[in-house]
């Protein structure tokens, strides 16, 4: 299981704009490189994120192999009511991460 | 089809045989794949964009014009926005001229994310420009472009 890093505050105020950090440790393995005897390394990355806040997605991301290693997002978003932000990572090989985190309206 | 794949093939082999002496990133520039190429850019951008037109300005890209390590450079984009359910950045698109594919990442906002702003890390692999885009809920598209120097890029042909 890929270790993931989220930044999100425990707490705000409704209507409040927060900062949302996330961090997975991730090869993103491009697919355009090869090994000394040429043979090529299969592409291996995250190719999506979804985060959603109370099961409503709130931001999508579609990867691609020029995002770096271990792929590192902020985004923002309103804080609304209190409840749950969850995050998914899907890619190539079956790779699938989930993280969430809560937080507390006030 | 199998004879060109097999031209390929030892047309690299030759190459990487010549290019032998040089070690690492620089045997890469003999054997490296197709690269995107503005053209290549072009298309990309058309495919996101459609035949809608593009304007300079709202969107700000925020990368460091002079990198020293093409593997990770921090990249961050704002579009000026007042992300109202009305009046939103639906999309933000990151593209490159030389990289070996154009598309960075494809980023879908909605009303909801309060800010109109996302940082991400990237490879570069040449100096090269950078363009951004984003789609507003109005249907219109706006752009940034910057041109980046970069000493060592993300190497393509790391010794496994």
């Amino acid at each position: 299981m890929a270790r993931a890093l989220i930044n999100v505050p425990a707490k705000a105020k409704r209507g409040e704009v927060i900062a949302i950090k996330t961090l997975i440790s991730h090869e993103m393995e491009t697919g355009f490189r090869h090994t000394t005897t040429g043979v090529p390394i299969p592409r291996n990355i995250i190719t999506s994120f979804v985060a959603t806040y109370n099961k409503e997605e709130i931001f999508r991301a579609v990867l691609f192999p020029a995002i770096a290693a271990n792929p590192f997002i902020t985004f923002y978003t309103v804080a609304t009511e209190s409840g749950t932000l969850a995050f998914e990572w899907t890619g190539d090989n079956g790779f699938s991460a989930t993280e969430s985190a809560t937080i507390t309206v006030e | 089809m199998q004879r060109h794949d097999d031209g390929r093939r030892s047309r690299r082999g030759i190459l990487k045989a010549a290019g032998a002496l040089a070690a690492g990133c620089g045997a890469a520039i003999l054997v490296r794949p197709a690269w995107a190429t503005p053209a290549s850019m072009e298309t990309a951008i058309r495919n996101v964009v459609g035949a809608a037109a593009m304007k300079p300005g709202k969107v700000a890209l925020d990368i460091p014009p002079l990198v020293e390590n093409g593997s990770t450079v921090a990249v961050s984009v704002a579009v000026e926005s007042p992300m109202t359910p009305t009046d939103y950045v639906k999309a933000i698109h990151i593209f490159t001229e030389k990289n070996p594919q154009p598309n960075v990442i494809g980023i879908h906002l909605g009303p909801r994310a309060g800010r109109a702003t996302v940082s991400t890390r990237m490879r570069l692999v040449d100096t090269q420009k950078i363009v951004a885009i984003a789609e507003m809920s109005d249907g219109s598209f706006w752009s940034d472009t910057v041109e980046v120097i970069i000493t060592l890029g993300a190497c393509l042909e790391d010794v496994i």
